[in-house]
């Protein structure tokens, strides 16, 4: 059901990308960037899921990925204001 | 009527979170207790509801299973609604004590709070699996932004830290479904559970992945660096609402998939066991790390690091004891929790500060606050007569029923150290001040009536909860799905 | 409906007596003892219609369920009645003696609250109708009785409280496992006159074997049987009216009572003789009556040596019983009684010398006599009863469990009990002489007449001629010795 193609190959690379990334990367900025490309590893392998209806694909999961592409869009926002608010915090430490 | 109680459960939260953007609290809170009011009504009524007809079902926009979603609210909703019910008009009354609604954070109070309100119901009520993925998310994206309402860079940080570790669990969640979509085409979590009969090596990762997913926002050691410094930091009505409710969520969701869609691959042996170790590793961790705290917020945060555990300790033992006292425990622990947030902030406010060596000789002035914290505290501990004490009973029952006289130590051993951080907090309130500090009363804040009942009749409930266990565990019912 | 009920009445009074002291707050001083006394003398006057009715043979039950084939039960038998009415009686003359005693000190209202708390609590333990209602007013108790111990708030009392918490906690926990191992194999623990086990010894010999000896690991803490007694010694930073209330009426005699409970009305005699933990118990009873003996010879300050005579005295209780025959239970079961009236009157009299001259050490006590005669008598009777001379309530209770360790053929505790009345004798009777025939140490203490105030001086009479009374008038009905004689009989089915 699960043909192991260039997509779902990707996916996974993307996925470890990541993951490499979010335990490796001490500053937030990095890390925020990190969990993002794990998302799009996911993202993608719903779509590779999409192609397991035999006459065109099924609605589902892309369905699936834009409502997770909005959520992690909202999610993503947030996180990058947070990270500014704390390096405005910092400078004011410094000053 | 009956069949709409969901989605007004689901949609009157957020209305009164739409409307307090647009109005504010108002004057003398007058709107905000309207909005208390309008969350609160619809998860009453559907508890009653399901208290006398049994689980209610509603199919979004009529459209009808796979395609459509399907809330639903069986014991198991019901019980967790009651519970978010319960605490947030209690937490929101000592809201409108506590800010002063001119302020930019009692405005923001109001509008997340009803909407994270909102977001609770609609993950309780969620019996699909990407449904239950898209609340979630909304819990977490409304509850992180109240951490920062205290302002502090310490938030700020614990804010962040807590949103990345969020959202990759949540990613790691939405990969495992994707997983099971993939093999059985459908999300709603009934007809996903028949169709994975029989597991395979696919299913295993899907559980995998969803259980790390959740256990990262449950903040079950060794996923829990965010949790003390997020609910340390926050103000207390938003502490109380963190730890009594929101961490809940993610551990009732992977209740929900134990019983439900993952009872296969998450009752294997292994699974089961490795999950109850990390939640003993939880217990005690949490407990010896909530002995060591110099501030009382941090010992309450890391006493919900603790209390979280026992709730794995559910997958190895599986019955009806278990679940009832996995489940009776986690009820337990949110009324007290708040309480226990709600009385530290209190004691906080009134004296301007939470080190617990310098809170010596201020027992006598925070008579209440103190009280307080320790009715709360009795639950915690696990002591009768409370609600923490049935379900510490339940659980014991159950493990020595499967045999298991370790983890019945455990437990034991984690209710002595919830006596040693509980005490050691009432040792300070009992003990005289340093003589060369005699005569000087420490300057104190008074807090009025709004402050001050709200935490003490949720620290009564959980002493009313060791007297309630039968009408609780027949709303209860059954394990669903015949799990066990 | 109501009349059936009375257990609940009988707690709930202190409860709301606790609750209303709580509320007032630390300035309502007249109201205060308003409700202190009149929730004591209201409760006496229940406990009494309450003894007509069990003498009756009118049936007391409370059921209620907590959880699904869980039941808090509330009941009155003979039993109950022995620490209920040795409870009541006693709270009333200790709340008199510590309005007196705590006079003009701060935090008034936290004592009072949690000492009415601490009784309820009491109350809940004598009328607990199985071992899950036993257990959640034994764990009440504590929690009930640590504010009181660390009342003075001193780094001493503290650290003492910390003690006492370890040990009593640590000892519930034990407990609640001992129960909870019951209930899973399929126990449910009610309290029933010849036992409950109901032939589960009989399948699972191993684990009733071992569930026994964590439930008496679990009510030992309190019993304070060797080596599970360290904290009582300590606990005497705590004011006079709690230690009082600590030897005498509450804690020790909770652990004491529960082992009773568990000895005839979970186990039964039979099983207790079957799987020999009579003896065992007995052989530990014993090790601590000496040990307790021994090690209160050798102290030098006066309510410790009071508090190791305590660690001694109680476990002529759980000698009694595990003993079993009849004349050894009566033994046992009235120096409940007994030994309650006797070291509540030692603990008064401790009080009024240290409240009145300020007198902690023995060497203290020189020539005390001629300047506080009446306490200084009740000192006297008090200590004799603890020796056991005749006609006082201790001999009475040495003499059936003498009597009942040749009728359970049992000839070794015949020594103990003596070598112990011998001990008992080797620190009680110094402090005698000391406080009627040494001479004062200066000029100062040798001048006249200064005894204790009239609040603490009644009650310490009115104790002191109790346990005067209890022994001389033994054998009159309604006596404590009668009314434990009837509750053997009933216990034995004769």
């Amino acid at each position: 059901m699960m043909g192991l193609d260039v997509y779902a190959i990707a996916a996974a690379v993307l996925v470890g990308l990541g993951f490499h990334g979010l335990i490796t990367q001490p500053h937030p900025l990095k890390r925020l960037l990190a969990v993002n490309v794990v998302g799009n590893g996911v993202f993608l392998a719903l779509i590779v899921l999409a192609r397991r209806l035999p006459d065109g694909p099924d609605p589902i999961p892309h369905a699936m990925v834009l409502t997770g592409i909005v959520i992690a869009v909202s999610a993503t926002a947030f996180g990058l204001a947070l990270v500014r608010r704390q390096a405005r915090d910092a400078e004011e430490r410094d000053d | 009527m009956t069949e709409m109680l969901p989605v007004l459960a689901v949609f009157l939260p957020l209305l009164a979170g739409v409307i307090l953007f647009l109005s504010g609290p108002g004057p003398g809170g007058l709107w905000a207790l309207g909005g208390i009011v309008l969350s609160a009504a619809p998860s009453l009524l559907l508890v009653r509801q399901v208290a006398v007809m049994g689980t209610i079902e509603h199919l979004m926009g009529g459209w009808s299973v796979p395609l459509g979603i399907r809330l639903m609210a069986d014991g198991l909703s019901a019980l967790m609604i009651l519970l978010t019910a319960v605490v947030g008009v209690l937490v929101s009354i000592h809201a409108l004590g506590l800010f002063d609604r001119r302020d930019a954070a009692s405005r923001q109070f109001w509008v997340l709070w009803p909407l994270l309100w909102g977001a609770l119901n609609a993950l309780f009520l969620s019996a699909d699996l990407f449904n239950a993925y898209v609340t979630l998310e909304l819990v977490t994206l409304a509850a992180i932004p109240l951490v920062l309402l205290a302002g502090s860079a310490r938030a700020v940080s614990a804010a962040l830290r807590y949103l990345i570790l969020a959202l990759f669990g949540s990613m790691l969640y939405l990969a495992g479904v994707a997983l099971i979509y993939g093999l059985t085409g459908v999300l709603d979590m009934q007809l996903a559970g028949e169709r994975l009969a029989g597991g395979g090596w696919v299913v295993n990762l899907a559980a995998a992945l969803m259980v790390t997913g959740l256990l990262v926002k449950a903040a079950i050691v060794p996923f829990h660096l965010w949790l003390p410094d997020a609910h340390g930091s926050a103000p207390a009505p938003v502490s109380a609402l963190l730890s009594a409710l929101v961490v809940k969520a993610a551990v009732y969701l992977l209740l929900r998939l134990w019983s439900g869609p993952l009872l296969e691959p998450l009752s294997q042996p292994s699974v089961a066991w490795l999950l109850a170790g990390l939640g003993v590793a939880a217990i005690l961790y949490g407990s010896v790390q909530a002995l060591r705290q110099p501030r009382l917020k941090l010992v309450v945060a890391y006493s919900t690091v603790a209390q979280l555990g026992y709730m794995l300790l559910l997958f190895p033992m599986a019955g009806l004891l278990a679940w009832q006292g996995v489940i009776y425990h986690g009820v337990a622990h949110g009324v007290a929790k708040a309480a226990l947030f709600l009385a530290a902030g209190n004691i906080l406010y009134q004296i301007g500060h939470d080190r617990i060596v310098d809170l010596r000789g201020s027992g006598t002035v925070l008579a209440v606050s103190f009280g307080t914290f320790a009715i709360a505290g009795i639950s915690i501990m696990g002591l009768p007569p409370s609600g923490g004490f049935l379900g510490k009973w339940l659980l014991l029952q159950a493990t020595l029923g499967a045999g298991a006289w370790w983890l019945a130590l455990v437990i034991l051993a984690g209710g002595l150290l919830a006596a040693g951080y509980v005490f050691r907090v009432l040792r300070a309130a009992f003990q005289l001040p340093d003589s060369d500090a005699e005569g000087m009363e420490p300057p104190v804040r008074h807090i009025g009536p709004l402050m001050r009942w709200p935490a003490l009749v949720l620290a009564l409930l959980g002493i009313a909860l060791g007297f309630a266990g039968e009408p609780l565990l027949a709303l209860l019912g059954d394990m669903p799905g015949g799990a066990g | 409906m109501i009349y059936q009920a009375l257990p609940l009445w009988v707690l709930m009074t202190s409860l709301v007596a606790a609750l209303v002291v709580f509320v007032a707050g630390e300035r309502r001083h007249r109201l205060r003892i308003t409700v202190n006394l009149a929730a004591a003398v209201f409760k006496l006057l229940l406990v009494a219609v309450m003894l007509v009715g069990v003498l009756r043979g009118d049936l007391f039950l409370v059921r209620f369920a907590v959880l699904p084939g869980v039941e808090l039960i509330l009941h009155a038998d003979a039993l109950t009645m022995l620490f209920t009415t040795l409870s009541a009686v006693l709270w009333l003359v200790t709340t008199v003696y510590a309005i007196s005693y705590l006079e003009q000190r701060p935090n008034r209202a936290r004592f009072f609250g949690f000492f009415s708390l601490c009784v309820a609590a009491t109350m809940g333990i004598a009328t607990a109708g199985n071992l899950f209602t036993f257990f959640v007013f034994y764990e009440l108790l504590t929690l009930a009785t640590w504010p009181l111990v660390v009342h003075n708030g001193w780094p001493k009392a503290m650290a003492v409280g910390r003690l006492y918490l370890r040990y009593t906690l640590g000892g519930g926990a034990v407990l609640l496992l001992g129960i909870v191992a019951l209930n899973s194999l399929g126990v449910p623990g009610d309290f029933l006159a010849g036992g409950s086990l109901d032939g589960v010894e009989k399948t699972h010999r191993a684990a009733v074997f071992g569930i026994f000896l964590l439930l008496l690991g679990g009510l030992g803490v309190k019993a304070a049987v060797v080596p599970l007694h360290v904290w009582l010694p300590s606990a005497m930073v705590a004011p006079a009216p709690v230690s009082a209330l600590l030897h005498a009426v509450a804690v020790v005699k909770a652990g004491a009572f529960g082992i009773v409970r568990v000895v005839y009305d979970v186990y039964g005699l039979e099983v207790m003789t079957e799987l020999q933990l009579g003896t065992l118990l007995a052989a530990v009873a014993s090790v601590t009556i000496i040990y307790g003996s021994l090690k209160a010879i050798a102290q030098t300050d006066l309510k410790r040596r009071l508090a190791y005579s305590t660690v001694s005295q109680v476990s002529y209780i759980a000698l009694g019983v595990g003993l079993g025959s009849p004349l050894a239970t009566v033994g046992g079961l009235v120096h409940l009684v007994h030994q309650g009236l006797m070291k509540i009157t030692l603990f008064f009299c401790a009080g009024n010398y240290a409240e009145t001259h300020g007198i902690h050490k023995i060497t203290e006590l020189n020539g005390i006599g001629r300047r506080m005669p009446w306490t200084t008598a009740m000192f006297t009777l008090g200590a004799f009863g603890m020796m056991g001379a005749p006609p006082l309530a201790g001999f009475v209770s040495k003499w059936y469990l003498g009597m009942g360790a040749l009728q359970a053929e049992a000839l070794w505790v015949i020594p103990v009990l003596l070598v112990s009345t011998a001990l008992n004798a080797i620190y009680f009777l110094p402090m005698l002489y000391r406080a009627w025939f040494a001479p004062p140490a200066d000029r100062e203490a040798a001048a006249g007449l200064a005894e204790a105030r009239l609040g603490l001086l009644v009650p310490t009479l009115c104790t002191g001629i109790a346990a005067l009374g209890a022994g001389v008038l033994a054998g009159l009905p309604l006596s404590p010795l009668s009314w434990v004689a009837f509750i053997v009989a009933q216990e034995y089915g004769e």
